[in-house]
C-alpha cells in the first residue's frame, strides 16, 4: 500500500521536487492568483472610492460566502475530472424547501436540517447517475440542473416566501465584533479546513488527484473511483443546499429562481484558482484566493458604477486568459525545444538532477 | 515551470489592472462629480428600477435625469437584468457603500429587500420607493403612480367622451379576483351612475389577463350586443387583445374603445385609428417627481410625514399623503398626438 502511495504522489504535477523548495512554494498558479488578489485589492483601494472601507469587507464576504463554500467541494469534483452543474438549482431547491417549511411552521432549526438533507440526496442522485449508471457527468449535471431548479419552480410557483424568523436573518448577517466581518466567516474557515485537510493530507485526498490523472491507473492502485465520486457528489449537493439557507436568510427571500447562474460563478473561481478543467490538478488556496478574486473585481466595479454586463466580461476574459494561460506558455516552451517532461498521459520522469 | 507561472501571472496582472484602471478611472470621476454636488447643489440620486432594459423604467430614468439637471443633483441608474429581489438587494449594498444621498427603487418584493434598504437608512441614505412599494417601515417615502379613484375617473372620463355620453358599453377586465381591477371597475360604476346617466354597461367580462380570452371576449361581446358602443378594458392585456380584434373587424372605428394601455403596444392601433385615446401614467413623469421628492427628502425641506408639502419643477407642488405615499397625479392619456413620444 505504501508503495501505491508513492506511486500516486509522484503522479501529481504539483509536486516536482526537482526544483528547490522555495519555488515548490512560491512559484506556482496558486501563487499567481494570490499575487494578482493582493495586487487588484490594492489598486481598488487606491483608486475606487469608498472601497477601502469596512462595510465593503463585510458585504464582499457575504455576497461571496455561498460561492466561497460551494468552491470547496466543486473543487475536489473537478480535480477527480468530473463537473457539477447543478450546485446553483440545489441553492435554489434548497431555498425554496427553507421557505416552504417556514410557511408550513417546521422550526426553523429543523427546517436547515432537512433542506441539507434534501441536498444531500440531491447530490446523491448526481452521484449515482455518474457512477452507478456510468454517465458523464456534463450531461448528468445539466439535466439536473433543470430538474432541481424545476422542482423548485414548481414547488413554490412566482411567489416568494420572504418572512424568516428574526434570530435566524439576523444571525446570517452577524459581524464578529466591530470587525466587519461577517460570522458566516466562521462556516467557511470550518469547511475550508475540513476540505484542504481531506484533499491536501489524506489517501482519500491522494486517491482524488489519481483519479483525475488517470482514472484506470488510480482502479488498478487501489482506489475505489466510483464511491470517491460518489461521496464528492454528495458533499457537493449539502453544501450547496447550506449555501441555498443562508442565501436565503442574507435575501430574506426564496424563491424558485434564487441563485440562478451561480454555478457559472462556482466553476469560473476554481478555475481560475488554477484547477485543470482535465482533472488531476490544482489546490484549495488556488480556489479560495481565485473566488475572492471574482468577488473583489466585482465589488469594486460596481462601486465605480461599472454595469454588470462589463463586469461579466471582465471576469469571462480573465477567466479564459486564466486557462489558456498554462497551455499556451506550454506550447511555446515545446516549440523552444525546453525540457518535455509532461506528456499527457505518462507519468513525470525521475528528477534528473536531485 | 518557473518562468511559465511567471509570464503567465504577470500576463493576467497587466491584463486585469489594465482593466480596473480604464474602468475605475470612469466611475471615480463621476463619483467625484456626485460628492461636490452633494454640497453645492442637489442630492446624488441612485434608481434602481426592477430591471434595466426595460422601456417602462427607461423612461422613468429620462425623467428622473431631467430632475436632477434641473436642480443640480447627480443622477445614477443602476439595475438587475433579470427582476429579481435578490439581485436588487447587491445594488442597494452598493449604493450604501458609495454612501448616496438617496436611493430610488422600485421594489421586486415588498418585504425580502427591506433588511437591505434599512441597513442603508441606517448609514444615512434617504429611500424612496416609485413604481412598487416595500412595507412602508422599510421606506422614507412611496411615490405613487396613480390612485384608484383618478384611474376610474379617467376611463369613464374618456369612454363618455368618445361616445358622446350615451349608449351601452361593456368592460373587458382582467381575471375575475383582480384586486386592482376590481377596485377600479366598482369606482367606475359608481361614477357613470352618478354622473353619466345615459350610460348603461351592459356586461363586464374577463379575459384573464390572456391575449386569447381576451380576443375571444370581445368578438362574443359584439357579438350579444349588436347595440355596443364602446368597450372599456382597464387591463393593458385586455386593451390590446380587443384592439387587435376590432381593428380588423367591422366595427372598426364604430366601436370606441379606451382603457389602460401601454403606448408600445397600442400605438399601430391609434395610428389605424382603432382607437382614440387611452390611458396609464406617465413614467417619465414618474421619475421626474421622485427625483424631486429624494431631493426634498434629502435637503430636509421634508420627513415624508403626512401634510409635508414640496415643488417638483414643471409637475408643481406635490402634498404627502397617509403613509408617506405622494400621488403621482391624473393618469396621462395617450392619443395620435402624443403616442410617437412614448415606447415602453
Amino acid at each position: 500500500m505504501s508503495a501505491v502511495a508513492t506511486q500516486t504522489s509522484s503522479l501529481r504535477p504539483i509536486a516536482e521536487y526537482d526544483r528547490p523548495l522555495w519555488q515548490r512554494l512560491f512559484a506556482t498558479r496558486e501563487m499567481a492568483i494570490i499575487g494578482l488578489l493582493v495586487v487588484v485589492v490594492i489598486v481598488a483601494t487606491a483608486i475606487v472610492p469608498n472601497f477601502g472601507s469596512k462595510i465593503t469587507l463585510t458585504y464582499l464576504l457575504m455576497d461571496m460566502f455561498p460561492v466561497l463554500i460551494m468552491a470547496l467541494p466543486m473543487t475536489a469534483i473537478i480535480v477527480t475530472g468530473e463537473i457539477d452543474l447543478s450546485v446553483a438549482s440545489v441553492v435554489g431547491f434548497a431555498s425554496v424547501l427553507t421557505g416552504v417549511l417556514t410557511q408550513a411552521g417546521v422550526p426553523f432549526g429543523l427546517t436547515i436540517i432537512l433542506a441539507i438533507a434534501a441536498g444531500l440526496i440531491a447530490g446523491f442522485i448526481n452521484g449515482i447517475l455518474v457512477t452507478a449508471v456510468g454517465l458523464p457527468s456534463l450531461a448528468v449535471t445539466i439535466g439536473t440542473l433543470a430538474l432541481y431548479r424545476g422542482l423548485a419552480i414548481g414547488l413554490l410557483g412566482t411567489t416568494a416566501v420572504t418572512d424568516f424568523p428574526q434570530f435566524w436573518t439576523d444571525l446570517a448577517k452577524a459581524k464578529l465584533g466591530s470587525s466587519g466581518i461577517p460570522a458566516s466567516v466562521l462556516i467557511f474557515v470550518v469547511l475550508a479546513v475540513v476540505f484542504i485537510l481531506m484533499l491536501h493530507f489524506t489517501k482519500f485526498g491522494r486517491g482524488i488527484y489519481s483519479i483525475g490523472l488517470s482514472p484506470e491507473a488510480a482502479r488498478f492502485s487501489g482506489v475505489n473511483v466510483e464511491r470517491t465520486k460518489l461521496v464528492l457528489f454528495v458533499l457537493s449537493g449539502a453544501v450547496a443546499a447550506l449555501a441555498g439557507v443562508y442565501y436565503t436568510l442574507r435575501y430574506g427571500s426564496a424563491r424558485g429562481d434564487n441563485a440562478t447562474g451561480m454555478e457559472m460563478q462556482v466553476i469560473a473561481a476554481v478555475l481560475l484558482g488554477g484547477v485543470s478543467i482535465f482533472g488531476g490538478r490544482g489546490a484549495l488556496h488556488g480556489v479560495i484566493a481565485g473566488v475572492l478574486l471574482i468577488g473583489v473585481l466585482g465589488s469594486a466595479l460596481r462601486l465605480a458604477n461599472v454595469g454588470a454586463d462589463v463586469i461579466n466580461i471582465i471576469t469571462g476574459v480573465l477567466l479564459i486568459l486564466a486557462v489558456i494561460s498554462s497551455s499556451v506558455f506550454a506550447a511555446v516552451r515545446e516549440k523552444a525545444g525546453g525540457r518535455k517532461r509532461r506528456l499527457a498521459g505518462m507519468p513525470a520522469a525521475k528528477p534528473e538532477n536531485s | 515551470m518557473l518562468f511559465k507561472n511567471k509570464k503567465a501571472g504577470a500576463f493576467v496582472a497587466v491584463a486585469t489592472a489594465a482593466a480596473l484602471l480604464l474602468t475605475g478611472c470612469a466611475g471615480g470621476n463621476s463619483d467625484a462629480g456626485g460628492e461636490s454636488g452633494g454640497s453645492e447643489g442637489g442630492a446624488s440620486i441612485t434608481f434602481l428600477p426592477k430591471n434595466l432594459g426595460n422601456p417602462y423604467f427607461d423612461a422613468s430614468r429620462t425623467g428622473g435625469q431631467a430632475a436632477a439637471a434641473e436642480f443640480g443633483g447627480e443622477f445614477n441608474e443602476v439595475g438587475p437584468t433579470e427582476a429579481t429581489p435578490d439581485a436588487q438587494v447587491s445594488f442597494i449594498n452598493t449604493a450604501t457603500q458609495q454612501g448616496v444621498d438617496a436611493i430610488a427603487v422600485a421594489a421586486n418584493d415588498p418585504q425580502a429587500i427591506c433588511d437591505a434598504l434599512n441597513e442603508a437608512r441606517d448609514n444615512d441614505v434617504k429611500v424612496i420607493t416609485f413604481d412598487s412599494d416595500t412595507n412602508p417601515e422599510c421606506r422614507d417615502m412611496f411615490i405613487n403612480q396613480a390612485d384608484a379613484a383618478g384611474i376610474a375617473k379617467a376611463q369613464v372620463d374618456m369612454i363618455a367622451e368618445q361616445i358622446g355620453d350615451e349608449g351601452q358599453i361593456a368592460i373587458l377586465s382582467a381575471a375575475a379576483n383582480a384586486t386592482n381591477q376590481n377596485t377600479w371597475i366598482d369606482l367606475m360604476l359608481e361614477d357613470i351612475e352618478a354622473n353619466h346617466p345615459n350610460i348603461e354597461v351592459v356586461e363586464t367580462v374577463y379575459g384573464d389577463d390572456d391575449d386569447q380570452t381576451s380576443f375571444d371576449k370581445t368578438a362574443a361581446l359584439l357579438q350579444t350586443y349588436p347595440e355596443l358602443k364602446g368597450i372599456v378594458s382597464p387591463t393593458t392585456v385586455g386593451i390590446a387583445a380587443a384592439a387587435r380584434y376590432l381593428s380588423t373587424s367591422d366595427a372598426k372605428g364604430e366601436i370606441a374603445l379606451t382603457g389602460l394601455g401601454s403606448p408600445g403596444q397600442m400605438r399601430e392601433y391609434i395610428e389605424d385609428g382603432t382607437v382614440t385615446e387611452f390611458a396609464l401614467w406617465n413614467p417619465e413623469e414618474l421619475g421626474y417627481l421622485t427625483a424631486y421628492a429624494a431631493n426634498a427628502l434629502v435637503a430636509g425641506e421634508i420627513t415624508g410625514a403626512e401634510g409635508d408639502t414640496f415643488e417638483a419643477g414643471d409637475l408643481g407642488s406635490y402634498t404627502v399623503g397617509a403613509d408617506s405615499t405622494v400621488v403621482l397625479g391624473e393618469p396621462y392619456r395617450f392619443n395620435a398626438e402624443n403616442i410617437a413620444e412614448f415606447d415602453f
